[in-house]
Parts: C-alpha cells; structure tokens; sequence
C-alpha cells in the first residue's frame, strides 16, 4: 500500500516504469484482440472461444516445457503450431456446419465452444493453478538508471510490431489476404471469382489463432499462473478492444489494445485509489465508445452507392 | 453451348423459375428481356451455382453443372458481371482485377490481360490505385465487367450492366459487349433496357413471371408489337 500513497510525487523514473508496463500490457492485449476483429471481419460473429485458445496456448507451453522438458524455443514454435491447429478445428466443428444458419446460432455455438474449451481443460488439467515454466531470460530484471523492468516487457513490444508487420504484409499484399478482404466484403461474389470461403475461413481462423499463441506465452512469461479460466477476462478486454478500435480493422484493434493496456496501468498508476476498479476501466471506455462512436475510433461507416 | 432444361427454383414454396428451358449457343450474344420479378436474376444465379436447383438441367458444353459449387463452374469457363456491380469496394482497381483472375496461376498472361482491359478501359488505367468503392457507379460497371473477363470467360454473364448508368456510358458498356463477343466469347445478357439489348442481341428470350413466353432473334423481338408495347413503351397500333 506505501507504493499507493506515494504516487501524488510519482518520479520520472516510475513513470517510465508505469509506460513500460502499460505499454506490453496494450501489445499483449492487441495481439490478441486481432484474433477477435479477423474473424469479425470475415463472419460478422464474435468468436468467444478465442480468450479460452489463450488458455489453451499456455498450457501447450506448459506442457512442452514443464512436462516434457523440451527446450523453450522448440515449444514456442510447437505451441504456436498446436494452437494455429486449434484455432481451425474449432471453425471446422463449431462453425462451419453452422455457415447457411442464423448469426445467433454460429454466436451461440462460440459461447459453447468456450464453455467446452475450459470444461475440457479442468477435467483435463485441474482447476489447480500451474505456473508457466520460467524462462530466466526473459524473467530477469534489467536495471536502466533507477528503474528496473522485467525483460520480457522489453520482449512484448518487438514481438508485437514484427508479428503486426508479418499479418499486415499477408493480408495486404498476398493473394490470400487479397481474397480475406474480398471474401469480408461478398462472399458470393468471392465464390463467383473461384475463391473457396472455406479454405480462406480456416485461414482467419490459424493466422488469429497463431497471434494468440505469441500473445498467450508472452502473457504467460508475463502472468505466470496458469488456470482454465485464465483465458475469460482478457479474452473480454480483447473483444472490448477490437470494439474501441472499430471491429473488423486490424489497425483498430492494435490502436483498442494499447488504449486499454495503457489506460488500465496509468489510472491505478495516478489514482492508486481506483485499483480495485482496474477491469472495469476497459467496460467503461466501452460504455463510452458505444455512446458517441458506435463503429469505433477507426470502425467505417457504411456507405452504399446504388 | 449451355443449355438449360426444364429448370425450377424456388425459395420458401414460390417459385421463382417455372421450368424454363433455353439454349446460348457459343459464340452468340443471347439476351433475356422481362420486368422485375420476372426470374431473370434467379436464372443467372443458378446458373453460377449461387442459388439451388430445385429440378431441371443445366449442362455446359455437356456437362451437367447444376449441384456443382460455384468455384467448379467457375472453372468450366462460365462468369457473372452482378447485378449492381459489387465489386469489392474495400480493394483497389488493379486487386479487383487480380482476384478476377484469382484461379489463373499465370503471371505473365494475367499481366497482359490487365493492360487489355486497361485499354478496353483507359478510366481504369487512371484510377489503378484507388478503392474500387470510391469509383463512380459507369467505373464500378467498367470495373466488374473487367474483372470478370479476367477469368478468361468462354461464357460471360451480365446482369442488367445499364442499370443506374448514364446513357453515354451505357452506350460505352454496350460497345464493349460487342467487341468481346467479336472477339469469340458467348455473352447471355440479362436487360430491363430491351431496346439496346435486343438491337445487339442475336437470340433474345422474353421471361414472365418465371415461364419463357417468347422467343426469336433479336430483331423479330424489336418488330413484335407486343413487346414493343410491354418493353420497349411504344404504343400497340390497332
């Protein structure tokens, strides 16, 4: 609590320290907000499993590296690969039968594919907390002047920018995100070109999930404690995200990500009072956003000409 | 050649198409004339795969397509120009033309193809860069007219390309039409603008409310006077 009282004379040095935090937390959180606003884009459904792949995602690595004891960049790539899998399979059983059904039938079935996901991972795992295998590498503090800052905060940011760089280059200048943008906007008229939808579906669906995967380990490293349920909350602020961004943009949801991140760790920062409100920070911006900008900060507004 | 036989669709119980039966034999440009409602869009529609047979046949080049998705139809040479365009407003100009051509894997012809229709339509050339949303309504037709022939098309769709456009740019459109078929491609035309359709047309059908009623060359259309009467608004002489 003495760190609370001494905020009013907060230094520059814990401020920076503050940024930092704020900072991977909003990379953390963008990452995984992508997932959210891909499959939007493409199915105009909120994929609430996607929180709860997170999940899935930190216990691969658990497992990898805790139980099998294989080196921690070999699980990285392995977890990325499993939860990628993931990501397809749940389309395929969960959404793709439900492709000509109602938009609340395919919304219904994410919320059970959710359900099942962390049911499945209790019966499994046990609901009792496992910590993520610790990477001395990147768990270490590093001392610039008087801060100290755990390395993989230094990691997030450069993971983030470089996987944001990859996704933008897929989607904007190859042939498949060439037909991701086309299959967004008329899915029949794609299937007129020749473009199989489901192909380019799955496709969504393991370049989201492979996201999260980096978002999840970087969030592991970060948070170890892993538990079924570790997916739900930032699985909401996520979702949140994307909305602030305006869903359906991948750059909004990049720009939702860092407003949260920052905005959660500066308020409990300058206003150490408000801390037991840190989560509701994200649903009240939310509130807000939906008041004066429904579409979001970077959301279109639709246009049509006739 | 296509050819279409005793085809039915109907949605919810109505039928849209009562079992009509035509033929658009290669190289011709076949145009279905009718009002709104008629069934001439569920025609295209279920041609293309896009909407179920509920019985009948369509066979291409003898093939039976009818139950084939769309991309395999596709691939048999057979592509639509939509009614309303819809190209993809979120792409540019030159991607929409790209992913016209999305099942060719031929990079060099793909290239060639594009400045063909760069000069078809020189307006494209000028707005290579720009979203195909923000192109006028006759640039969006010019554009998903390109698009589709960059599938190298053997039978080429349209439905209703006048729709909303400008008579001059209606007339550009038309010319096109004209010097694509010349060049060997099949064209079915689907029209409300009978006049122009019909005066290009070598075979025109007259749809009603899902059954065929008329048929003849483009010409004995323009001179029967019933459908001077109901499509072209001249009057009856009695």
């Amino acid at each position: 609590m003495e760190f609370f009282q001494g905020f009013l004379n907060m230094s520059g040095a814990s401020f920076a320290q503050h940024m930092v935090n704020g900072v991977s937390l909003g990379s953390l959180y963008a990452l995984i907000a992508i997932g959210y606003t891909m499959v939007y884009g493409i199915l105009l459904m909120i994929n609430f499993a996607h929180g709860d792949i997170v999940m899935m995602a930190c216990y691969f690595a658990y497992f990898g590296i805790t139980i099998f004891h294989v080196p921690w960049y070999f699980t990285f790539i392995g977890v990325i690969v499993a939860t990628a899998l993931l990501g397809a399979i749940i389309e395929r059983m969960a959404y793709r039968p439900l492709r000509d059904a109602p938009k609340n039938s395919v919304l219904i079935s994410a919320i059970g594919a959710s359900f099942l996901l962390e049911n499945l991972a209790n019966y499994l795992f046990s609901g009792r907390p496992m910590s993520f295998p610790d990477i001395p590498l990147f768990s270490q503090n590093i001392a610039i002047g008087s801060i100290k800052i755990q390395a993989i905060s230094m990691v997030i940011p450069v993971v983030t920018i470089i996987s944001l760089l990859v996704l933008l280059h897929i989607v904007n200048h190859t042939k498949t995100g060439m037909a991701m943008r086309a299959v967004s906007k008329d899915y029949e008229i794609a299937r007129v070109m020749g473009i199989n939808i489901d192909n380019v579906i799955s496709m969504t669906f393991i370049i989201g999930s492979a996201l999260a995967a980096i978002g999840a380990i970087m969030w592991g490293i970060r948070y170890p404690g892993i538990t079924p349920y570790l997916g739900v909350m930032p699985g909401l602020k996520c979702f949140i995200a994307a909305v602030i961004g305006g869903i359906g943009n991948i750059k909004g949801a990049v720009l939702g990500g860092f407003i949260l991140g920052l905005g959660e760790i500066l308020i409990v920062a300058f206003f150490p009072d408000l801390s037991g409100y840190r989560d509701a920070f994200a649903f009240i911006v939310l509130i807000i956003i939906l008041f004066y900008r429904p579409t979001g900060i970077l959301g279109e507004r639709t246009t049509e000409k006739v | 050649m296509l050819k279409v036989e005793n085809l039915v669709v109907s949605y919810g119980g109505i039928e849209a198409l009562k079992g009509i039966s035509l033929d658009v034999p290669d190289g011709e440009i076949v145009t279905l004339i009718g009002a709104n409602g008629a069934g001439k869009s569920t025609l295209l529609r279920s041609i293309i795969g896009l909407v179920k047979v509920a019985s009948g046949e369509i066979t291409y080049n003898g093939q039976k397509i009818n139950g084939l998705n769309s991309q395999k139809i596709v691939k048999t040479g057979i592509t639509l120009v939509p009614e309303g365009r819809r190209v993809f407003p979120n792409l540019s100009v030159l991607e929409n033309l790209q992913i016209g051509a999305y099942m060719r894997n031929d990079k060099e012809d793909i290239k060639k193809d594009i400045n063909w229709i760069y000069e078809l339509f020189p307006r494209l050339q000028e707005r290579s860069w720009q979203m195909a949303g923000t192109l006028s309504g006759g640039e969006q037709q010019m554009l998903a007219v390109g698009r589709a022939l960059m599938c190298r098309p053997k039978l080429l769709m349209m439905d209703e390309p006048s729709l909303g456009l400008a008579p001059l740019i209606i007339k550009d459109i038309f010319r096109i039409i004209r010097e694509i078929n010349q060049q060997g491609m099949t064209i079915l035309l689907i029209e409300q603008n009978a006049n122009m359709a019909l005066k290009i047309a070598d075979k025109g059908y007259v749809l009603e409310t899902g059954n065929l009623t008329m048929t003849g060359t483009g010409r004995e259309l323009l001179e029967n006077p019933e459908i001077a009467a109901a499509y072209l608004g001249k009057k009856k002489k009695h």
